[in-house]
């Protein structure tokens, strides 16, 4: 029987010390409850002749400073804990970026090189990587306990986790929302590889295209081109409407007038309701599903809604293109 | 009123030889049963539907525990598996815990320890029964044909939209139930409010009834909302209106909030009678006073208020907001202060007793020991950081077992045997209790101390089967549930024992206050033969001193 759970994180170490602090404080707890429980039921059993005397008078006294202590503890304790997740909410800016769709009862992953994986996951240690996931269909929960790391997979919209696996070795990776029949064989494997090995891993695993270059195709067969242009570069006398020469390609042209991809990604969008959004992928997910709902300003909302229409690992190939789509067109 | 303890002899002279006219043998056809609006009968027409419904519970348990024995599991398959524990989790909830201690002792306590005749709307009171009655046998009737398999907290869009089974039809059960609910919360505070005999002011009340107030106030607030929420599901499954269904249009997250929002103050609904009854014995077997009244009463009321803002806490990582998190991780916290001051006064009572060791007692020693690690563990839950880690793991499933089944099923088999000889007019065996308590502790803690350790190592809840590294464990665990089952058989027996061959029981077999006990046992159908007047603080036992010096006097050895 193995009672330890490796740190398999960064983050791991510091929940375990969180965790053994909880722990402790609740062995002094149970000590002095059991113990003053013993020693009372002995000491004061109704055959004992100890002489009790008078009793203890102001009850309050006492009730004030166990109140006192139990508020300041369970403050400390709360501020330390939301601390920590508070850093867990936070994926640093440069982490790497990998999509994550849970199904009935699969894990399919998606790696920026366009390799795909299901039910396992490899990750490079040392890097920040963050998950980026949803759900086809019910409410998953990815869960890596030798991360000490779990987050819900809703459908319907991308919920992240990140972190920094420090460890190489093989992982178990776990759904914990139950999810149906064969919740319980939802599992895989999380590994973790060296650098060396992770590049290793990523040249020998077959990929036809990267993600962007498979979303560029998606992104003529669905339509969108016809409207956004060829290349994201917008439509008729929307701004960036006509292509940079340097692009080297000529926009096919669309005859609705429609905002300009380009650079899009990560850059703020003033809304026709004044407010101004950070497109990240979120924002570019509901803009497909629910054009209607965020409308960029000074334009009219014709296009079409997707939902239902595209697949969850279209999107996100999608997705990656736009966001390809850097200030300067594609690199 | 001031006797203490009494002695065999005057317990065998206050035994009463010929029975009179009482609840129980005034009037014996069905109909004098199944149409009763004495609040006393009801009582014991619902202590026969939950011991049904605790037992049906409780097999599905133990066949999942059955199953865990090994990896691959062991007699059931995934499907059936999950069946099972829906079936548990409903049962147990809805037609256990909820109701359990309220609508048993509470009902039946109630009249007597306020010194009035019945509750207040004794119809009401039957009409709740068979509300009940509907409801529970349309969910297990559902359960029994196929179940469902959704878990007991019915999460979309998997209920809604991918589950196959029964949903709508228990959904309806509990709804139907919900209403049970509402209508004895709305009895018991009218009747606290209103039937109080004289002299019984608020601060002359036992922490029973304050408790018991507490509890209905949740009843009323919170069932109505879990009754709106189940409707929305039904019309959502039904007629696909999408209310949670992403691909209706609606949130999945939604349904958790409304669910939660009944669902947590319902863990406070299951904990806080419990609370109560230990809060009556623990004096009567200390021949002390009770610690701190006031901070004890209270305690309930605000137990009962934050319980409604703490509901978050379910959700830290399903996808809320990082403020809401903090929010409620604060808010968590708090909650369970009120609860360690309770604990804190019961030890406090205890502090210069005159301690006996009766059956009650130890249920109730067992329950302050089970509720503080239940409440404990419940800390690092409610820490948000450990609750990344610790989420929908076997810890989750350990601390509210603790609580729920550690603590709040100790309390009831303690107010049980406890109110046992005033109910049946019969004393328990006193061996047998003594043992079946113990036994319920040692398979308790043999059973789910070892899930705290799974839940650390990651095994996630709801695995029909798991790594084979997890199997030691799971293995201690079903060994405990065994002796856990065997234990929970025992009250059964000689309980029922009792019913025919105990020894009588006099009208106050434990020397203590409280207006229950001034009457006979088992009490006439009105309860009181006058109207009782109060004229002193509940739990008024001499002090250590005159106890003392009364032993001192008469000479007495033990």
């Amino acid at each position: 029987m193995n009672l330890s759970l490796p740190e398999a994180s960064a983050n791991a170490p510091e929940t375990d010390a969180l965790i053994g602090a909880l722990l402790l404080l609740s062995l002094a707890v149970l000590a002095l409850v059991f113990g003053l429980m013993l020693l009372y039921v002995i000491r004061y059993r109704a055959g004992s002749r100890i002489d009790r005397g008078k009793l203890a008078e102001k009850s309050w006294r006492f009730e004030i400073s166990w109140t006192a202590a139990t508020l300041v503890i369970f403050f400390g304790l709360f501020l330390w804990g939301a601390d920590l997740y508070v850093r867990l909410f936070e994926p640093p800016a440069d982490a790497e970026k990998i999509y994550i769709i849970g199904k009935q009862w699969m894990w399919k992953a998606e790696h920026p090189g366009g390799q795909r994986e299901i039910d396992t996951l490899h990750v490079p240690a040392n890097r920040p990587i963050e998950l980026l996931m949803t759900s086809e269909d019910v409410i998953h929960d990815f869960s890596v306990p030798a991360f000490r790391l779990k987050r819900d997979v809703l459908p319907g919209r991308y919920e992240s986790l990140w972190f920094r696996a420090d460890t190489p070795g093989t992982y178990h990776l776990f759904c914990d929302q139950f999810c149906g029949t064969d919740h319980a064989r939802m599992v895989g494997d999380i590994i973790v590889l060296s650098g060396p090995d992770f590049r290793r891993w990523l040249a020998e695993t077959p990929s036809s295209e990267d993600l962007a270059d498979q979303g560029q195709d998606l992104f003529i067969r669905y339509g969108c081109s016809g409207c956004h242009g060829g290349n994201g570069a917008g439509g008729l006398s929307g701004p960036g409407g006509t292509a940079p020469e340097s692009l080297g390609r000529s926009p096919q042209g669309g005859t609705v007038r429609a905002p300009s991809l380009v650079g899009l990604y990560g850059s703020p969008v003033p809304l026709s309701d004044g407010s101004v959004v950070i497109a990240d992928d979120r924002y570019i997910r509901d803009s497909i599903l629910e054009p209607g709902s965020q409308i960029v300003a000074s334009f009219q909302n014709v296009m079409p809604s997707f939902a239902g229409q595209i697949s969850e690992e279209d999107l996100v190939k999608v997705i990656a293109y736009i966001k390809s789509l850097g200030a300067g067109g594609r690199s | 009123m001031s006797d203490i303890a009494l002695t065999p002899q005057e317990l065998e002279a206050s035994t009463i030889r010929e029975r009179p006219e009482n609840y129980l043998n005034e009037k014996l056809s069905l109909a004098s049963w199944l149409l009763t609006t004495d609040h006393k009968r009801i009582a014991l027409l619902y202590f026969a539907s939950i011991t049904v419904f605790f037992f049906i519970g409780g097999a599905a348990a133990a066949l999942m525990r059955f199953n865990l024995l090994t990896p691959d599991g062991a007699i059931v398959s995934p499907e059936t598996y999950n069946r099972l524990f829906t079936m548990h989790g409903v049962v147990m909830v809805w037609f256990f815990l909820v109701p359990a201690v309220p609508v048993t002792l509470g009902n039946f306590m109630i009249p007597l320890m306020i010194g009035a005749r019945d509750l207040a709307f004794p119809k009401i009171n039957l009409m709740s029964w068979y509300l009940f009655m509907i409801g529970g046998v349309i969910s297990t009737w559902a359960l029994f044909m196929g179940g469902l398999d959704t878990g007991w907290t019915f999460y979309t869009p998997l209920s809604s939209a991918y589950a196959r089974g029964y949903v709508v039809p228990v959904a309806v059960g509990i709804f139907i139930s919900g209403f049970s609910s509402i209508a004895t919360g709305l009895n018991f505070m009218v009747t606290i409010h209103r039937l109080r005999a004289p002299g019984m002011t608020w601060y002359r009340m036992p922490v029973f009834l304050w408790s018991l107030y507490a509890t209905s106030v949740i009843y009323v607030l919170a069932t109505p909302v879990l009754a709106m929420t189940l409707l929305l599901l039904a019309f959502e499954t039904i007629f696909r209106i999408g209310v949670f269904d992403p691909t209706l249009g609606g949130d999945p997250v939604l349904f958790q909030h409304l669910f939660w929002f009944y669902s947590h103050p319902a863990v406070y609904i299951m904990i806080l009678p419990g609370m109560g009854v230990v809060s009556e014995i623990i004096p009567v077997f200390s021949r002390r006073q009770i610690f701190g009244y006031k901070f004890v009463v209270w305690c309930s009321v605000s137990i009962a208020v934050i319980s409604f803002f703490v509901w978050g806490h379910h959700m830290f990582v399903a996808g809320t907001s990082l403020y809401s998190a903090i929010i409620f991780s604060l808010l968590s916290f708090l909650v369970s202060i009120p609860s360690a001051i309770k604990v804190f006064n019961w030890i406090g009572t205890l502090h210069k007793g005159f301690i006996r060791f009766d059956a009650p007692m130890i249920y109730a020693l067992g329950f302050v020991g089970l509720f503080t690690m239940g409440g404990l563990t419940g800390l690092f839950l409610a820490s948000l950081a450990s609750d990344v880690a610790l989420h929908d793991t076997y810890f989750v499933v350990a601390h509210f077992h603790y609580i729920m089944v550690g603590g709040m099923v100790s309390a009831f088999f303690g107010g049980l045997h406890y109110w046992w000889p005033k109910i049946t007019g019969r004393m328990y065996p006193e061996m047998w209790g003594r043992v079946a308590a113990a036994m319920i502790f040692f398979g308790f803690n043999l059973t789910f101390f070892p899930q705290f350790i799974l839940g650390f190592l990651g095994m996630p809840r709801r695995y029909s089967v798991y790594p084979p590294e997890f199997q030691v464990l799971n293995v201690l665990s079903s060994a405990g549930a065994t002796i856990l089952a065997v234990a929970y058989l025992m009250p059964l027996f000689y309980l029922g024992w009792s019913l025919f061959w105990g020894q009588r029981a006099p009208a106050n077999p434990w020397g203590a206050t409280g207006l229950e006990w001034q009457t006979q046992s088992p009490p006439r159908t009105e309860n009181f033969t006058s109207t009782p007047v109060v004229t002193e603080a509940p739990y008024n036992y001499p002090p250590p001193e005159a106890i003392q010096r009364e032993k001192v006097e008469s000479g007495e050895h033990v």
